[in-house]
């Protein structure tokens, strides 16, 4: 700021002498309570990363008993015989990651779906308020998702598991137990990642919904100009347009699903196994159902190996959202529609 | 491609031409209708749990949805007892999330009035990534990290401030959000006309640019509270479970709605002895009632929010 007005003062004695006191008041200078006012408003900037790193901080020293510690599955039950802290996270970090994907591959077609129902097809009075109903989606407590999922959902998609461990069983996801049979209580997998697919459809339908909205005007009129239907329109000019968008919004949605605790919880029934079967019961478990199942329970180690795994599943979720906001990012950079 | 009119018929009737140019051949107009029932189905395929959920929660909950079931605790409640209700728990929601609101508003409206008015450089681009980061902290771990703070600074403790922290954890991300928003749609001229009337910063954002945001950031706050006002996992960790009242926010356990949805599902069936006055559901007919009860309480925060943005909302359109 200070430079070029310097250089635009004509007398050549001059700049030598404002250069100082000009720079100088680049910084700011308020005091009394102006000051006092903005230091509190950077601190509360500094205190939301501090926040972010205690709780980074506080999980590591909460979790390093269990850690260290080299006979943990001796005093924790729940490890399996002979194994260490490693034996129970690795089957659970494979249950969440197992889990959030299922609910993602359910999820994500039919949410670019209604992105692109309320963007480019519903009527335009109405599309707000469906985006709407869409949104009160989200509103639903999870406890209330997990409730339906057990009590309503759950049985009457049991037929539909049968039906497909009876027809599609040939296929390692879909094969039913010993007898070829789909659990009935249905509490299995297939029927989470259904509950969590809904519970994650509206944040991804939001974010999409919006990149929709941005494609450049022109670039659709120049489509409907050459004469394309309304899909040719989408695939060919809207659907590119907003591919990273998607994929964002996408990974938004999956570091969702990969905390999701209620609806686990509540429907899945666990089990600490490498399977990748999603019609039986008692295979799986995500990190974030186990620690609410076994946390009031447990002893100080047994805590502390609970909050380990939370630190892993808090790592996970970190990761997939950076690499979410960075795509945004990146794409913020080079659309020409912003 | 398009069915590209031959050049030949130039002498047929131009009737017969309009109708080659706008004709769509019929793969492609098959694709179309296709993709479009497709898209359709998507939307209509969404509908269905949530009409699915509403109507579940009110068919099943209204049974048990009156003024006993909100004034009444579950203390001394037991077995198919045709009775207990969700007054602990609906106070429990309401004192902590009173606290949770008191620790997020302050720092989440401070922290946007940094990003919006003094933020450049890099603290503020790092502030501004990580309010995004903190979004898709999973509630669980933010009640974990709430336990970890407590039990290191005084021991292993559970009561409604531990749950208040790991709920402001999540709050103040989502208030930083919508004010940072509201912030800056304050025109610009509003700010210069009070520095050119001598008027201090601090005074301008508190006086002008708040004011002109209240509302705006009044509806953020609430759909902020809506949000959090859901949150279990959390509060299973760090506040526990009772059945009494407890109005204590600072000491020993708290119910609270979502929790007690929870705890009314997890009590499963009764076993009932024929001839007793026993219901068998009577978990399940309190899980949904609570349930129907907590997205009441949901709705009206939206609602209200809503209202909030539509009438107070400052006319800055000249």
């Amino acid at each position: 700021m200070a430079s070029p007005t310097t250089v635009t003062t004509p007398p050549a004695a001059a700049p030598a002498r404002v250069a100082g006191p000009r720079r100088a008041r680049t910084k700011p200078t308020d005091r009394g309570l102006d000051r006092a006012f903005r230091y509190l408003a950077v601190g509360s900037g500094v205190l939301i990363l501090a926040v972010l790193a205690a709780v980074a901080i506080f999980l590591v020293l909460e979790g390093l008993p269990a850690l260290r510690d080299e006979h943990l599955a001796d005093k924790v039950q729940w490890i399996p015989e002979g194994g260490t802290l490693w034996s129970l996270i690795g089957p659970l970090v494979f249950g969440t990651v197992l889990a959030a994907l299922v609910s993602l591959v359910i999820a994500v077609p039919i949410a670019v779906g209604i992105a692109l129902f309320i963007s480019h097809y519903a009527p335009r009075r109405l599309a707000s308020a469906l985006g709407y109903l869409v949104d009160l989606l989200a509103a639903i407590p999870s406890v209330v998702f997990g409730l339906w999922g057990v009590l309503v959902l759950a049985p009457k998609l049991q037929p539909v598991w049968q039906f497909l461990a009876d027809y599609l069983g040939w296929i390692p996801l879909f094969a039913g137990d010993a007898h070829g049979n789909a659990s009935n209580p249905p509490r299995v997998l297939m029927t989470t990642a259904v509950v969590l697919a809904v519970m994650i459809l509206p944040i991804i339908t939001a974010v999409s919904r919006e990149v929709f909205l941005q494609v450049p005007r022109l670039h659709e009129e120049a489509a409907l100009a050459l004469g394309a239907t309304r899909w040719e329109l989408v695939r060919m000019a809207v659907l590119p347009f907003g591919r990273s968008g998607v994929i964002s919004a996408a990974m938004l949605g999956l570091g969702r699903a990969l905390g999701e605790t209620m609806a686990v919880l509540m429907i899945l029934s666990p089990g600490l196994l490498y399977s990748f079967q999603l019609l039986v019961a008692s295979q799986q478990q995500t990190i974030a159902a186990n620690i609410a199942a076994k946390f009031n329970d447990a002893d100080d180690i047994g805590r502390s190996t609970l909050i380990a795994t939370g630190l892993a599943l808090f790592v996970i979720t970190m990761l997939v959202n950076m690499a979410a906001r960075w795509i945004v990012a990146r794409r913020k950079d080079f659309s020409g529609a912003n | 491609m398009p069915a590209t009119p031959t050049l030949a018929p130039v002498t047929q009737s131009s009737q017969e031409l309009r109708r080659a140019l706008t004709a769509v051949d019929p793969g492609r107009r098959r694709k179309d209708r296709a993709m479009r029932g497709v898209i359709y189905g998507a939307f209509a395929l969404a509908m269905i749990p949530l009409v699915s959920l509403v109507w579940s929660v009110l068919t099943n909950g209204l049974g048990r949805f009156d003024l006993y079931f909100l004034t009444h605790s579950m203390r001394n409640v037991f077995g198919g007892m045709d009775a207990g209700g969700v007054y602990h728990a609906l106070l429990g929601t309401i004192l902590i999330t009173l606290v949770t609101t008191l620790i997020s508003v302050p720092i989440g409206i401070l922290t946007a009035i940094y990003l919006v008015e003094y933020g450049q450089g890099p603290l503020a681009r790092a502030v501004t990534f990580f309010v995004d980061v903190m979004t898709g902290i999973p509630s669980i771990v933010a009640g974990l990290f709430a336990f970890a703070l407590f039990y290191l600074l005084v021991g292993p403790t559970r009561s409604g401030l531990v749950g208040s922290v790991a709920l402001a954890v999540l709050m103040i991300p989502v208030v930083i959000r919508s004010t940072e928003e509201m912030l800056r749609l304050v025109p610009h001229e509003l700010r210069e006309a009070s520095y050119a009337l001598g008027v201090p910063k601090w005074l301008t954002i508190v006086k002008v640019v708040l004011r002109t945001a209240v509302a705006g950031i009044t509806t953020g706050v609430m759909i902020a509270i809506a949000r959090v006002i859901g949150e279990t996992a959390p509060l299973i960790i760090t506040v526990g479970v009772t059945d009494s009242i407890n109005r204590n926010v600072f000491e020993g356990n708290m119910m609270t709605l979502p929790v007690y949805v929870y705890r009314q599902y997890a009590a499963g069936l009764v076993p009932c002895a024929p001839g007793d006055a026993c219901i068998e559901t009577i978990n399940y007919d309190r899980a949904w009632s609570a349930a129907l009860v907590l997205i009441l309480v949901v709705m009206l925060l939206n609602l209200v929010a809503r209202g909030v943005s539509r009438w107070f909302a400052p006319k800055t359109r000249a």
